[in-house]
């Protein structure tokens, strides 16, 4: 039956007949009338006149136009054929109502469009595999702490050996630290800080990442005693140095040495940021004592798993290690544990709960927009339903009127998904041009998989919202239908009820989205209204990094404080200004460990910590940071004569509870472990984190000399834009030093904002879409309440007729309409309980069931469920009973 | 009467095969033809021809021309494939296995 040969012919036929079936239809008709003709033509032979053997061939051919059909029907394509015939009843129907199109694809564009903007950015930031050769092996390594109070520390240089020489877990590990070098200009060009890496030197062939030009580093070059070696981005290659490959062996400046190009890394290497433009090899940059040190927590330590090995084995193992060095090293900040993650959770963690519940919120809204499309559906096939009834009375079979409902709702779905394609990609180029931040950001693009996604969506949809009300439609009704449809007052029961619960789903999505927008919204502004203990309005911030080369002495690096202070004091409409290492807000950045002189030894295993700090005299009034005890530095309290610090509050709280703290003396503090500190003064705490506790903090003269990164605070008459300061406080800096490149040049405002973008994006958008489903919700209810009245047009005119009271009426109909609304916010309020405790990691300052929040979502649903529903309701409550009734 | 749809299924392909097998004819000639073979016994409805030359055609069994007929006016002929040769020996092989078979029953019985 099936002789391979014949395969290519039958599908050359199929296709045939699908690209030229009009022609193969003329065809067949030529074919047939030949026949008949030839029929004729013999009868008029056996002596028939002309018109008798014209009827006489007829008779004997039967009906041509099924004999047609029947022959068609063997051509194979014959169901395309119907869905192409229901495809365009299905357009033009939806044409003949274009309001309710529009409505219907719009919707469904807003539901598909943030879905697969958030899908497309959740799989190329969460889940595209870096692509890095092994990438399911490479993990990240991290100190913690075995109790489990912290998870995440950076790695100190002395355990990374330890760990490197000790555990057999690994094939290789590498180590890394971000910093920047200030990359002087050449030919005229601007100076610029650039953000570089420096690693080991096995890095790039451990990710089995090869240069695009020259080569890797190699153990040689990985060496304190090697020559200076750096290895260049692509983008700054081609930026800086026109992609000329003649750079390969050539010098550069960084921070004032001289480094020797040896390779450029390709295009697609954008790990960790495509921010990074500079690599080097650590263990030249690095102090060899530096890397011995179990205390100086200050690298990320990246690993490849040896086949076989999973992450817990390998924990373990570093776990024993790791307990070692602690017995070995009771005092000081040494971590008693490690903690491994696979590489690329290492570098979203912060990300995926804020994602995951964007993405959950889009879901939800893309929910939303089905059920109201479903919702509208209904409401349409409860009109035509006398058509249905028609067709099926006809014979017409289930199946195919299903099929056509289905089929007119995949129409609104793909145009919607097309649509809504074209918004997701806006969305996402606002998405990357905002959040510049966000790890990866660079990978976000629109590819199969998110094409894939969203053609998946796409049918889902259509399949959801036209399977709803075409399964409601019941075959047995139709003879009820038929009855119902002489007298319009009972119409529907069960596509209204239908409708109802869809209503109530829709409702109680709503909430849920209300309520975590909600949330989320009452967290950020906790977070902005913190008091940070410092002034953050008419504050100008830029940031200093001098470099190392050129910046070599304490004495050179204090005087290029005092000079610059003094010229940026000196511009009109500077108030006060200061500097300081780190500022308020910033983060934690430097701690270092300290013991009290006068003090008995502490027990074996413990040591105080605080944060350290660099300050001019100026800073704390510039900031109007409160003096609460002593003194401020004093101008001539600089280098080998800075022998005072300054603490804060959380300080004396926690080290002199019940003392005097002026007076007393720390061991310890920068630099050198052994020299002593006489505390002169206390002042208020500030926050390190927006979102955090006040540390206690030690603040040393910045003229001791010691720091090179320093940001320049200047406060300004209030009302004066203090970004107009920028540029003539950048002019006093050239004309110190032309080279040194200043970056970060915000207000302390903007600053702050900065370090809250992350709440601030996931409380707007969940915020937006909470707004769009409550729109929907609204015209949902107010859709379904409205052919509720019309429906009812009869029986309300017979009350109204017989004396029923307009206010009774509206109040009746409202009752119909609220009630979906009102089951819908219970069961969204309960829903919303769970979901709040989902999102607690992303909340600040708020517990998950704030009632401020519930009521106020609360109120606002039942405002708005009410204004949909009380147009219609009041509508009824106007008709005229004498046209009501005739209505009929 | 008889109707070839009351034979045995697929025997209209047989006897449509068959008269391809010697030369190419349009369909009111096939029609024709086996009317005048069979003695006037088989007549072949236009409803089951055209169908059946139809799927034939699709099967690829049969490859359709058009071509002037002998009254000059254009006429779609058909003609037999190779893999329509194929098709006809094993259908007639199975078809007179079958009439033997039936012969033997009414004989013996």
């Amino acid at each position: 039956m099936n002789s391979p040969m014949r395969s290519p012919h039958k599908l050359l036929m199929r296709t045939r007949m699908l690209f030229l079936r009009n022609r193969a239809g003329d065809q067949l008709q030529a074919e047939l009338q030949f026949h008949l003709d030839q029929q004729i033509a013999e009868n008029i032979a056996a002596g028939m006149s002309a018109e008798e053997a014209r009827r006489a061939a007829l008779r004997l051919f039967g009906n041509p136009t099924a004999l047609r059909d029947q022959a068609r029907a063997t051509w194979s394509w014959q169901w395309l054929e119907s869905v192409l015939h229901d495809l365009r009843y299905g357009v033009r129907t939806l044409a003949r109502t274009p309001g309710f199109s529009v409505l219907a694809i719009l919707v469904m564009a807003l539901g598909i469009g943030a879905n697969v903007a958030l899908f497309t950015v959740v799989h190329s930031v969460l889940l595209k595999p870096l692509p890095f050769k092994d990438q399911d092996r490479l993990v990240r390594i991290y100190e913690a702490d075995a109790k489990g109070r912290f998870q995440d520390n950076i790695v100190a240089g002395g355990t990374f050996a330890a760990w490197q020489s000790q555990a057999h877990s690994f094939e290789q590990m590498a180590i890394k630290q971000w910093m920047h070098y200030d990359l002087a200009g050449a030919n005229g060009q601007l100076p610029e800080a650039a953000p570089a890496h420096t690693v080991s030197w096995n890095f790039f062939s451990m990710l089995g990442v090869q240069p695009a030009l020259g080569r890797s580093f190699t153990a040689g070059d990985d060496r304190p005693e090697a020559n200076a070696t750096v290895i260049l981005s692509w983008g700054l290659w081609k930026r800086r140095y026109g992609a000329d490959p003649g750079i390969l062996g050539k010098t550069i400046l960084l921070d004032a040495r001289p480094f020797t190009v040896i390779g450029v890394l390709p295009a697609w290497f954008t790990y960790p940021d495509a921010k990074i433009q500079l690599w080097t090899p650590l263990y030249h940059e690095k102090s060899a004592q530096v890397m011995q040190m179990h205390e100086a927590h200050n690298f990320d330590v990246i690993a490849k798993l040896k086949p076989g090995v999973t992450i817990q084995q390998a924990n373990a193992e570093l776990n024993t290690i790791q307990a070692a060095i602690r017995l070995q090293h009771p005092t000081g900040p040494i971590n008693d544990a490690a903690n491994i993650r696979p590489i690329l959770d290492a570098e979203v963690y912060d990300l995926k709960a804020g994602l995951y519940t964007l993405l959950a919120a889009t879901g939800c809204l893309l929910l939303i927009a089905c059920l109201n499309v479903a919702n509208l559906l209904v409401a349409r096939a409860a009109t035509r339903r006398r058509e249905t009834a028609i067709r099926t009375a006809l014979g017409g079979s289930r199946a195919r009127l299903i099929r056509e409902q289905v089929i007119e709702s995949l129409i609104l779905s793909i145009a919607g998904g097309a649509l809504g394609f074209l918004f997701a990609s806006e969305i996402l180029q606002w998405l990357i041009h905002s959040r510049q931040d966000i790890p990866r950001v660079e990978s976000i693009h629109i590819d199969a998989i998110v094409i894939l996604f969203a053609t998946g969506v796409m049918l889902f949809c259509g399949l959801l919202a036209g399977l709803v009300p075409a399964l409601s439609t019941n075959d047995r009704q139709i003879l009820s239908t038929l009855h119902e449809s002489s007298r319009s007052h009972s119409g529907g029961r069960a596509g209204i009820r239908l409708r109802r619960i869809l209503l109530a789903l829709q409702v109680g999505l709503t909430v849920v989205l209300l309520i975590g927008a909600g949330l989320l919204i009452a967290s950020y502004r906790h977070l902005r209204s913190v008091d940070i203990g410092c002034a953050t309005h008419d504050i100008l911030t830029m940031r200093l990094d001098l470099p190392k080369g050129k910046y070599r002495k304490p004495d050179q690096i204090a005087a290029f404080y005092e000079q610059f202070l003094e010229r940026a004091r000196s511009v009109p409409g500077v108030q006060a200004a200061g500097l300081i290492s780190v500022l308020p807000g910033e983060g934690r950045g430097r701690d270092d460990t300290f013991d009290i002189r006068e003090h008995p030894p502490l027990p074996k295993g413990e040591n105080l910590d605080a944060t350290t700090r660099f300050v001019d005299p100026g800073y704390f009034s510039a900031m109007r940071i409160p003096l609460l005890q002593g003194r401020f530095f004093q101008p001539n309290e600089r280098l080998d004569q800075a022998q005072s610090i300054i603490v804060n509050r959380e300080f004396v709280a926690e080290v002199f509870p019940n003392e005097e703290p002026l007076g007393k003396h720390i061991v310890g503090g920068p630099g050198d472990s052994t020299k002593t500190f006489e505390i002169v003064g206390v002042v208020g705490d500030t926050l390190d984190e927006v979102s955090g506790k006040p540390y206690p903090a030690i603040f040393y003269a910045l003229a001791i000399g010691l720091e090179r990164d320093a940001s320049l605070v200047v406060r300004t008459s209030s009302g004066h834009d203090p970004l107009q300061l920028a540029l003539p406080i950048q002019h006093q800096l050239a004309s110190i030093d032309p080279d040194l490149p200043v970056t970060h040049v915000l207000t302390m405002d903007q600053f702050l904002g900065t370090t809250t973008i992350d709440a601030s994006f996931d409380a707007t958008l969940l915020l937006a879409f909470a707004v769009l489903s409550l729109l929907l919700a609204a015209v949902g209810l107010f859709g379904v309440l409205s052919y509720v009245v019309a429906q009812r047009t009869t029986e309300i005119g017979i009350r109204i007729a017989l004396g029923a009271q307009r206010e009774q009426v509206m109040r009746l109909m409202l009752r119909d309409g609220l009630r979906p609304a009102i089951f819908g916010l219970v069961l969204g309020l309960v829903a919303s309980a769970g979901v709040g405790r989902l999102i607690q990691s992303l909340l600040y300052g708020t517990p998950p069931t704030d009632p401020l929040v519930f009521l106020v979502v609360s109120v606002t649903l039942l405002v708005v469920a009410t204004v949909a529903c009380a147009i219609p309701a009041w509508r009824a409550s106007r008709l005229d009973p004498i046209t009501a009734l005739r209505m009929e | 009467m008889g109707k070839p749809s009351d034979l045995v299924q697929g025997t209209l392909d047989l006897l449509i095969l068959k008269t391809l097998s010697i030369e190419a004819r349009h369909g009111w000639a096939i029609a024709k033809r086996i009317q005048q073979i069979s003695g006037e016994v088989l007549q072949v409805q236009q409803g089951s021809l055209y169908p059946a030359l139809h799927r034939l055609e699709q099967q690829g069994w049969i490859k359709a021309k058009w071509a002037e007929s002998e009254t000059g006016r254009q006429a779609k002929f058909y003609s037999l494939t190779a893999a329509g040769r194929k098709q006809l020996e094993s259908e007639y092989a199975n078809w007179a296995r079958l009439s033997e078979a039936i012969n033997l029953i009414m004989q013996e019985a």
